[in-house]
């Protein structure tokens, strides 16, 4: 047939040939070993971004550790005071123990009311589907403050002003949906004919769910978790709104000493605290980061539907 | 699936039960899961959300002798006192450049690094850092780092660039570095799994077609990542919205960046006059809500195919 | 203990009908299974063959009709507890679990004991040869080697009935006709009943006992390989099971089942499968194979004859494919013995046995499924 030699013709032509501009010396494909504009603005920005990053981390430290630091490089000499008095001001093991009680119940409440609802609005259909979706997501989407208040107001209301409860309860109002918005797609990619699969071979319900998914979900709601413990651990705006003294988390303790009353408490001695806070912090990551580790298995269940 | 015509709907009577019927329409016990996330969200978002709504309605007695407007008086108070009404604009002046910046920074970024490299992981992690610093530390480094007697002053004096060290804190220029430091690593993690989800044979085949770099770039590749941009803008912008802790202490709170979340919580802890604090509260997610609509609208303007990111 | 299937008399389906919101996928499916027959469901996508499975494994609930065996009902009982396996098309492994425990857990499920447990599975792996990977992970092993392993896991059930959904269409070609074979081997050494959906006709004319070949949800015919590829019921199942030609021509004379067509500038002498009478518009079915190039080992058959210029040749092993135009402009797929050259003009025949007469109805593209229409949209 004469058209296929027509078409193939065209597609033979070939494309517009490079000029010997910037490009044109290279074949195509290939990257040019010489940088180019776009890479040195990547470069330098790169670079900026974490000369402050690690000026901050690296300052605040130094601060922490100095004895006193003013008009000089480095200060006059280092010592751990800073660290012992904040801890007999403040109470820092009461306030720690305050934050990883506060993220602990946050974390197995949002796992508890979200991985449900994420199971059902990922492999069902129902009424008012999108409505419900939706409600779930505003309060991811609003600035906190817009329902912090109201809810402080009604927890004040209740006489929940300043305790505990409040503090875990205002929380949970990001997590939920947090969690139901991570866990959602997870399961969604977990191949529902596996559940098919498990009831063809005799399970009920409540062994498909027991046996089949909760070990494929383990992967997606440790992750979910870690991600709802940084959050709630790093969460200022709701918790500050309903803390008080007793229930304050480390960030708004930190924060109340910042900018507590005649110019705030020593600057080393937060700084001191702000290192408490940062290395609870990375202490967390890295424990938590070796749990996660097991996502591969969350690959692999992809890629066995794939191929 | 094909959907088979409409005129062959079923003639012949289900067999079926109600129960059967009520399950075809997804109706079951299995929604009883639905139902304690559903408590939640209305016990703790819906309920105290039309509680505070209403509030904005009851007025103190001082709000409404002061402003006047009855009902409205917390409405009125909002839009009539400049010292208010001016934390809308003093919000945004900081929110939308650390929002826009962000994004637009991350995508040369994403661009340069979604290759393999070595040390990419390494970066990767190093960027998640700032999440472990948070809000508070970055503002109390940031005061140590770029303050008057900081290192970084110090060595722009020692190197000869200024003569003055430059005030980079408790001004504008301190909660934008904030806002940069924590919005960045975020906008660019984001961006760069949109960028991932670009199938790659897309941008081949384009090549193939004799687009060079730039064309691919604004042909191809940024009409696809365009609604990952959009949603990442819209998340980093709600950061820096509700911008807080930083405005009030790498900030100037009394005057550049006496932002609208430090007029609410002012309102709250301060005056204790809850309504005006709602009303502020609520004003806060409408103006968001308003900017976000916009850049939905935009990006529906913008591009209608299927997204090609993992949204 | 050897794996055997647990024996039933008759699995029958009455009236079977599915439908999703207002529309039928799937309408009024009477078919009598016997024990140990290999029963093929074959059809386009989107024709009901998987809602048909899934209704009869439990998975979907039926709309209509009911499923008896023995004369029990079935259809009220739940999946798990119908004691049918049933093997997916993307097999539906359960990734966190080795080869040896995915084949064992519906054993676990039943509560089998230990010993038995252990021999049943270790029989199962031998059967589909996975020896050397019964620790692994899923993940771990080939297409084929997943493939084996949900085979395994279904046959270790000993199950009344074997369902298979698609099994070898995610497969690359070659594996595809070694697992066949493997699945018909292990339905033969094991008298498993089985019922096995599949869009692919070869696979399905090559492996089953019958055929039930669907469309849009209705039953077009039931019946052994040979009548579905000699007498296909209807032009569209003739389509289906691989009459590419399909010309519409007018009858202009009939004699008992020989019936005289015309138009399109020739005459053919065909067969009618129903009763055509003159002046009907009817629609011709040949197959490539049987629509031939005259050539010295090919002579001119019952006096059908035309010429057509050759447009496309291809290459098929001992024979080649030939793609050519009618003077009218149709394309036809016809076989040759030899490679005529391109634009060269040839002779072509077939016998008026193999050229199968319908009544034609007119093509109504809203009708057609989308894959019925991509293939009419080619055609043209």
């Amino acid at each position: 047939m004469t058209t296929k030699t027509d078409t193939s013709g065209a597609y033979g032509v070939e494309p517009p040939t490079h000029a010997k501009g910037r490009s044109g010396a290279r074949a195509p494909g290939e990257r040019s070993l010489a940088a180019s504009p776009t890479t040195w603005f990547v470069w330098a920005g790169t670079a900026a971004f974490f000369i402050f990053l690690i000026g901050i981390l690296v300052s605040v430290v130094v601060d922490s550790l100095g004895k006193s630091w003013f008009n000089t490089w480095l200060p006059a000499s280092f010592s751990k005071d800073w660290y012992t008095s904040a801890w007999d001001q403040f109470e820092m093991t009461h306030i720690i123990g305050v934050t990883l009680t506060v993220a602990l119940v946050v974390i197995v409440i949002s796992v508890l009311v979200g991985v449900p609802a994420a199971y059902l609005l990922a492999r069902r259909n129902f009424p008012l589907k999108k409505t419900i979706t939706m409600l779930f997501l505003l309060p991811v989407l609003m600035p906190p403050i817009t329902y912090g208040i109201p809810l402080a107001t009604v927890m004040y209301n209740l006489g929940l002003g300043r305790t505990l409860t409040a503090v875990i309860l205002v929380n949970l109002v990001p997590s939920v949906p947090f969690v139901i918005m991570t866990m959602t797609p997870f399961i969604e990619q977990i191949n529902p004919t596996i559940e098919s699969a498990a009831r063809m071979s005799g399970a009920n319900m409540r062994k498909v769910f027991t046996k089949i998914l909760m070990p494929l979900l383990i992967p997606g709601i440790l992750a979910a978790s870690i991600l709802v413990l940084v959050r709630t651990v790093g969460m200022f705006d709701l918790t500050f709104l309903v803390s008080g003294p007793q229930s304050d988390t480390l960030v708004v303790a930190i924060y109340r000493a910042m900018t507590a009353a005649g110019g705030g408490e020593a600057r080393q001695l937060i700084s001191s605290m702000a290192v408490v806070y940062t290395l609870t912090m990375m202490v967390i990551l890295i424990v938590a980061l070796k749990f996660v580790s097991p996502t591969q298995l969350v690959a692999r269940v992809k890629e066995s539907r794939e191929d | 699936m094909t959907s088979p015509p409409l005129g062959r709907s079923t003639a012949t009577r289900s067999t079926a039960s109600l129960r059967h019927r009520l399950a075809e329409r997804g109706i079951d016990t299995s929604l009883l899961m639905l139902v304690p996330a559903l408590v939640f969200a209305l016990a703790l978002f819906v309920y105290p959300f039309t509680y505070g709504m209403g509030l904005t309605f009851q007025p103190t007695a001082a709000t409404q002798e002061k402003w006047g407007g009855g009902a409205f008086s917390n409405y009125v108070a909002f839009f009539k006192d400049t010292f208010v009404s001016d934390s809308v604009w003093l919000t945004m002046r900081l929110a939308l450049p650390a929002a826009l910046f962000n994004v637009l920074a991350s995508i040369p970024m994403a661009f340069k690094l979604r290759h393999r490299f070595r040390g990419k992981k390494l970066l990767t992690t190093l960027l998640v850092l700032p999440i472990t610093l948070g809000t508070v530390l970055t503002a109390q480094g940031l005061l140590i780092f770029a303050g008057r007697q900081g290192w970084l002053n110090r060595f722009l004096i020692q190197i000869g660039v200024i003569d003055q060290p430059l005030a980079l804190v408790n001004n504008y220029l301190g909660v934008m570095f904030s806002l940069v430091i924590s919005g960045f690593p975020f906008a660019f993690l984001l961006i760069s799994s949109y960028l991932s989800g670009i199938d790659p044979s897309i941008e081949a085949a384009a090549k193939t077609m004799g687009a060079d770099w730039k064309q691919r770039f604004r042909r191809i590749i940024l009409p696809l990542l365009a609604p990952g941009l959009a949603t990442t803008f819209i998340l980093t912008f709600v950061l820096a919205f509700s911008v807080f802790p930083s405005a009030r202490l790498v900030g100037d709170a009394m005057g550049s960046t006496r932002v609208m979340a430090l007029m609410a919580y002012r309102a709250f802890g301060e005056q204790i006059d809850y309504p005006m604090a709602s009303t502020i509260a609520i004003m806060m997610g409408v103006i968001e809500l308003a900017v976000i609509t916009a850049v939905l609208l935009w990006r529906s303007f913008l591009y209608k195919g299927s997204t090609g990111g993992k949204g | 203990m050897a794996i055997a299937a647990s024996k039933f008399e008759s699995l029958e389906l009455q009236g079977v009908g599915r439908s999703f919101g207002g529309t039928d996928a799937l309408v009024d499916l009477n078919l009598t299974v016997r024990a140990g027959e290999f029963i093929a469901l074959l059809g386009p996508s989107g024709c009901g063959k998987s809602t048909a499975l899934n209704c009869l494994a439990g998975l979907l609930p039926l709309t209509h009709g009911q499923i008896l065996i023995d004369g029990k009902r079935v259809d009220t009982v739940a999946a798990e507890n119908r004691g049918f396996g049933m093997v997916f098309q993307n097999y539906a492994l359960f990734p966190h679990l080795s080869v040896e425990k995915n084949i064992a857990f519906g054993l676990q499920m039943r509560n089998v004991p230990k010993p038995e447990l252990k021999s049943r599975v270790a029989e199962a792996i031998a059967l589909v040869k996975l020896e050397q990977h019964a620790k692994k992970l899923p993940g771990q092993l080939s297409g084929g080697q997943q493939q084996r392993v949900a085979i395994a896991r279904a046959v270790v059930m000993e199950p009344r009935l074997v369902l298979m959904d698609e099994p070898l269409s995610n497969l690359d070609a070659k594996l595809r006709l070694e697992m066949r074979t493997e699945i018909r081997r292990l339905h033969q050494s094991l008298g498993l009943t089985t019922l096995y959906v599949t869009h692919d006709q070869e696979e399905a004319l090559s492996m089953a006992d019958r055929l039930v070949v669907l469309r849009e949800g209705r039953v077009q015919q039931i019946g052994t390989p040979e009548d579905l590829h000699n007498n296909p019921a209807n032009w569209r199942v003739a389509d289906f099971m691989g009459y590419r030609n399909l010309i519409d021509l007018d009858v202009t004379a009939v004699t008992g089942s020989a019936v005289t067509l015309k138009g399109e500038g020739f005459t053919l002498r065909g067969t009618a499968v129903l009763p055509v009478t003159v002046g009907d518009k009817a629609r011709a079915a040949i197959r490539p194979e049987d629509l031939v190039v005259v050539s010295p080992a090919e002579p001119v058959r019952g006096g059908n004859t035309m010429a057509a210029t050759v447009s496309v040749v291809e290459y098929h092993g001992r024979e080649f494919a030939v793609g050519v135009t009618s003077p009218s402009g149709r394309g036809l797929h016809v076989h040759s013995d030899h490679a005529p050259a391109i634009g060269s003009t040839v002779e072509l025949t077939a016998d008026p046995e193999r050229v199968l007469v319908y009544q034609a109805d007119a093509i109504d593209m809203q009708e057609l499924s989308v894959e019925e229409r991509e293939l009419a949209e080619v055609r043209r």
